[in-house]
């Protein structure tokens, strides 16, 4: 296997191109709303603007690409969305300039902003409204720490696509739509005329990507004439074809699905910044009857395949992930887009779906190396261990993909939530670890949430020590408390206060995206949004779900453990003394310091002392949130995942219990706190299932392994084992850093000769070397599992 | 006897046998091989360690040291053995873990309760447990009761001996394992007496007695350059392996210089600090010529 000197030189442009920000979508955004659309229905004024968009926007084409189409007028050149967020100056000035995930800016933007996006957008951009309509005691919390919240800057697009697309193009949508518009009840439905509105609205967008593709087309054409190679000018020709005919007919073959998918995909991330990238789910099942009827009438081979396949993972990497303002600058920051393209798992009838595109797919994941797409594998017990081994050789190579995801429970967590056995084998992970039913669900991660904290406030009886204000409610001094059983129910106190801060403010914020910016094109992809008649931001969708990501599950239950064990059972450290060395950060206080860090039972090690404390945090947070019901006519459910929040979160909490100093990082997704897991792999994976997975929607474990211990046939068996016990112990998600600490200290060192170094960080990949330095130094310090 | 001495209990052992296991470490051994890696399984008796990477100098053994053995010398704490009556209060106050009593008295049900914890990967990879040490087969009725309390769990079972035992208990214990991963050393008696302390003869008796009565074993050869590397050992051993009536897969552990700090930190010397690990053409030439006895030779559980 090697790459063809085509792909060599895409991917090398890809990874060479320098990000920037891109005015091009801010100024014909802002050139639409600056007229007067007093007239016009919020679902026709976002088709039209999208429409405006689309019909003006730059087309570019590479020399050599077989997939063509760019989010801004070349690679990498990345939208704002300033009807959602504006990006100040000082924001941009920060993009240009940071370090790390820098976007370049230059000056005609700068002024641009200047003089016209940032004067049009204020109080006009939905942040603005936002955050005007967030109560006092919101913004104390948020500002805080306590939970941060996605939907103030990225639209709630969390969703993936299933299979409709194939059979279908937007042509056979339109008729769909107009079906649905003639069978309007204009007596009975009170809703009729707003039903209408959004129908028109979503055809107006379907119209608008099929001319887009046609304004490819007609580049492409000109090319084709000007071109004198004749083997690319036949290629030209041929994907003037398939631009004319997808995405407005279903695609006749191989070639034509990527480029179909890839069209829609634009859409949607033009449309709107969709928290988290869009992606085709899962690709291998889809792309699986083009591949073999290629095969089979001679019109395709494996080779092709694999090259288109290749130039299609090039699109993903050439759009960054949309840069950020404000306090998310800090929580994730990343070039990624989290669109995470799944492979294997189960077929709607609950066989095995691995195939042959599913180990083509493997093999070019291997042999492109890229950040984006993010990749999974979907393990069932009904798959063969070849799938897994296949995927445990490209994890060996320390590039951190793909990530592995117990098929058979995500199905069980998604029909416990209340979707169709099918709907579930149809669905699958996203983002970094998050479930859904693909093509039939909005599924909104709405902030994450951070526990220790409201330990720490808890704690201090109501008040943040960072900042002496009373944030929280008067739950108690814990030093009158007698039991751990009491403090506990303060915790809990707490904890409920806050989750209810943080719900009654993003079912406000839900009904704000509802209400202004409704999303016309996204609709007309997810079931039921045309049957209903209604937005994909309203409730549209066949299943509407709201998550609140857990952060620091391992910080919190050491933490709690030590509490409970020195304080009210050993009767080892008063709560007095505890207190006094978490103000003082253990200054003077190392004897306590070490007891909590080295004798302290710890979660990771499948010690039951530790293990339940966990469980009662699971718990807790599980009773406080889940089941409850958001705007959209869904329910909230938890998921514990970080992304590099725990970095962010850390850095405004005070010492902790565990032993862990002011503002270092917390443990990140439902791995141990980094260190404190003593016992070797098998006891970590123990720990974490003593959770109960199948009531989250995503739990992210993360496992640092040395090379050596997947070494030969053996080793690779050993891994096998490993993934599976721990699936069989119902586990949801594992993924494996499989590098050594000297290489990366290396890198640490002299980034510029580590720049291909990818690792793991909590779900998805990134640069080791784009990373902050508080992360490089955590995963370094992450527990080796080496066994001697 | 429903109790014995272990040092440590390791999850996650993945060259001990087949699959993934817990091994288990018993304490004591009769040999005393120059290069052993854990020296700290050697006594029978609990012994202090000291790890001075972990040492902060904070001085809190030295103040509840009831014989004095404990100083500070400057930059490290010291301890004087001869005075120490492991009395273990170091190693109580020793927050940071410097100080450690190797070595611990268990009873047989607490070790299965560990052992047990990991059910869910020997079943899945046909992995078990492993009894190792020091010399398992030195504490045989701890040593029994693990292995019957194993076989009623349905967990597999592996020991790791140097075969240094009386044949009459060695023959006791054989009947309960599943498979012996089973130490060969130096053919050579005069030569192995030198490098271990012990002769060789009870360990060729019982490796063959196994062989006769259809016993599962993997022989191990530690691989010492210098010490049994040479074409003559090498030679021998491919002899008397080929003549048993079963058929041994032999697995070759290179030398490694993982233990040689251990000593350090129990205030011992080790023969041979310098001694660096064979050359994997050293390595690939006692495979070759242990093939030439139509054995199944692996490195490290691995093909080589």
């Amino acid at each position: 296997m090697s790459l063809s000197d085509r792909v060599k030189k895409l991917r090398k442009l890809s990874l060479g191109a320098q990000p920037s920000v891109s005015s091009e979508r801010a100024e014909l955004i802002t050139e639409f709303y600056e007229q007067d659309h007093g007239t016009l229905s919020a679902p026709m004024r976002r088709a039209l603007a999208f429409k405006h968009i689309l019909e003006n926007k730059e087309i570019f084409i590479e020399e050599g690409e077989l997939i063509v189409g760019e989010r801004g007028p070349a690679p990498k050149a990345t939208p704002t969305y300033p009807e959602v967020c504006c990006h100040s100056l000082q924001d941009l000035e920060i993009l240009d300039s940071r370090e790390k995930v820098s976007f370049s800016v230059d000056d005609r933007t700068r002024t641009l902003f200047e003089r016209r996006m940032i004067p049009f957008w204020k109080n006009r951009s939905l942040r603005d409204v936002i955050m005007s309509e967030m109560t006092e005691e919101w913004k104390a919390a948020y500002e805080a720490g306590i939970f941060t919240e996605f939907m103030e800057q990225r639209a709630p697009g969390h969703t993936v696509l299933d299979d409709k697309i194939y059979p279908k193009g937007l042509g056979n949508f339109k008729e769909d739509i107009n079906a649905r518009i003639e069978a309007l009840d204009w007596l009975n439905d009170p809703e009729a005329y707003a039903k209408e509105q959004q129908l028109k609205a979503m055809k107006v967008a379907a119209q608008a990507l099929s001319r887009y593709a046609e304004r490819h087309a007609e580049k492409i054409r000109d090319l084709a004439h000007k071109t004198r190679d004749p083997e690319r000018k036949a290629e030209l020709e041929r994907m003037v074809d398939i631009c004319t005919h997808v995405p407005l007919h279903p695609p006749r073959d191989f070639w034509e699905a990527l480029q179909h998918y890839w069209f829609v995909h634009l859409g949607v991330i033009t449309e709107l910044n969709t928290w988290d990238a869009f992606n085709p789910g899962h690709l291998d099942r889809h792309l699986y009857p083009f591949y073999k009827k290629g095969l089979d009438d001679g019109t395709l081979t494996e080779e092709r395949a694999r090259e288109l396949l290749q130039c299609f993972w090039i699109k993903f990497n050439n759009q960054p992930a949309p840069p950020k303002v404000g306090v998310t600058a800090e929580e994730s920051n990343t070039y990624t887009d989290f669109a995470q393209i799944n492979t294997g798992g189960i077929n709607e009838d609950g066989t095995d779906a691995v195939n042959d595109v599913t180990y083509l797919m493997l093999d070019v994941i291997e042999e492109m190396r890229l950040v984006q797409p993010s990749s999974s594998v979907q393990l069932s017990k009904m798959n063969p261990d070849r799938f897994l081994k296949r995927a445990g050789r490209i994890i060996k190579t320390g590039f951190g993909q793909p990530s592995i995801f117990n098929a058979d429970l995500i199905v069980q967590e998604l029909v416990r939530q209340g979707k169709s056995v099918e709907d579930a084998r149809n669905g699958g992970s996203s983002g970094c670890v998050e479930v859904g039913a693909f093509g039939k669900e909005n599924y909104n991660l709405t902030g994450y949430f951070n526990m220790p904290k409201v330990l720490e406030i808890t704690l201090n009886n109501g008040i943040d020590p960072r900042t002496g204000k009373r944030i929280g409610i008067e739950t108690g001094d814990p030093r009158a408390f007698d039991r751990f059983e009491e403090f506990f129910e303060a915790y809990k106190k707490q904890l409920r206060h806050f989750v209810d801060i943080k719900m009654r403010g993003n079912n406000v914020i839900e009904r704000l995206w509802a209400t202004y910016i409704p999303t016309p094109f996204l609709s007309l992809l997810i079931d039921d949004c045309i049957a209903n008649g209604k937005d994909y931001h309203d409730g549209g969708a066949r299943y509407n779900t709201s998550y609140v990501q857990g952060v620091g599950l391992g910080t919190i239950t050491d933490a709690m453990t030590a509490i409970k064990h020195h304080v009210f059972e050993e009767k080892s450290v008063t709560m007095t003394e505890l207190l006094e060395a978490l103000m003082n950060d253990f200054e003077g206080h190392d004897r306590l310091k070490k007891l909590l860090l080295n004798r302290t039972p710890k979660y990771g090690n499948d010690d039951d002392c530790a293990d339940s404390v966990m469980q009662e945090i699971f718990e807790a947070y599980f009773e406080t949130i889940d089941g409850r019901p958001n705007t959209r006519g869904g329910k909230y459910h938890v998921n514990l995942l970080p992304t590099t929040c725990h970095i962010y979160f850390g850095s405004v909490c005070g010492a902790s219990a565990d032993g862990r100093k002011a503002s270092e990082p917390l443990s990140e997704g439902i791995s141990p706190v980094q260190g404190a897991d003593r016992n070797g792999p098998t006891a970590v994976l123990k720990s974490a299932s003593k959770m109960d997975h199948a009531r989250t929607g995503g739990t992210l474990l993360n496992q640092k392994l040395t090379p050596s211990l997947m070494d030969g046939e053996e080793g690779l068996e050993k891994f096998v084992h490993l993934v599976r016990s721990y699936f069989k112990l119902d586990g949801h998600h594992i993924q494996f850093n499989v590098i050594d600490a000297a290489t990366l200290r290396a890198a640490q060192a002299e980034p510029d000769k580590h720049r291909d170094l990818i690792v793991r960080v909590a779900g998805y990949s990134d640069y080791f070397c784009d990373l902050g330095k508080a992360l490089q130094d955590e995963i370094i310090a992450r527990t080796e599992h080496t066994s001697f | 006897m429903n109790s014995g001495t272990i040092f440590d209990i390791k999850k996650f052992a993945i060259h001990d046998g087949p699959g993934l296991r817990t091994t288990v470490f018993l304490k004591g051994c009769p040999l005393g091989c120059w290069l052993c890696h854990n020296p700290e399984s050697q006594k029978f008796e609990p012994e202090l360690m000291l790890r001075e990477s972990r040492c902060d100098l904070c001085g809190d053994c030295i103040d509840v040291c009831a014989p004095i053995a404990i100083s500070k010398n400057g930059t490290a704490v010291r301890i004087d053995r001869a005075r120490c009556d492991l009395c273990g209060a170091c190693a109580d106050v020793c927050l940071s873990g410097a100080i450690e009593i190797v070595g611990r008295e268990v009873s047989v049900e607490d070790v299965l309760e560990e052992i047990e914890k990991d059910t869910i990967y020997y079943d899945e990879s046909g992995g078990g447990v492993t009894f190792s040490g020091g010399e398992p087969l030195h504490q045989p009725e701890f040593l029994i009761g693990l292995l019957d309390g194993c076989k009623a769990r349905g967990i597999r079972t592996a020991v790791d001996t140097s075969g240094n035992i009386a044949p009459n208990i060695f023959r006791r214990v054989a009947k309960r394992v599943d498979i012996f991963l089973f130490d060969l050393k130096v053919m050579d008696d005069h030569r192995h007496t030198e490098f271990t302390g012990q002769s060789n003869r009870s360990i060729h008796e019982n490796l063959r007695w196994l062989a006769e009565n259809d016993g599962h074993a993997i022989v191990r050869f530690p691989l010492h350059p210098g010490i049994n590397d040479d074409a003559e050992n090498v030679s021998a051993m491919g002899t008397f392996l080929s003549e048993l009536p079963s058929k041994y897969p032999v697995d070759i552990l290179p030398y490694h210089r993982i233990g040689v700090e251990k000593y350090g930190r129990l205030d011992r010397e080790h023969k041979l600090p310098a001694l660096e690990p064979p050359a994997r053409e050293l390595i690939v030439e006692v495979v070759r010529q242990l093939e030439v006895y139509e054995l199944d030779v692996t490195v490290r559980g691995e093909r080589p």
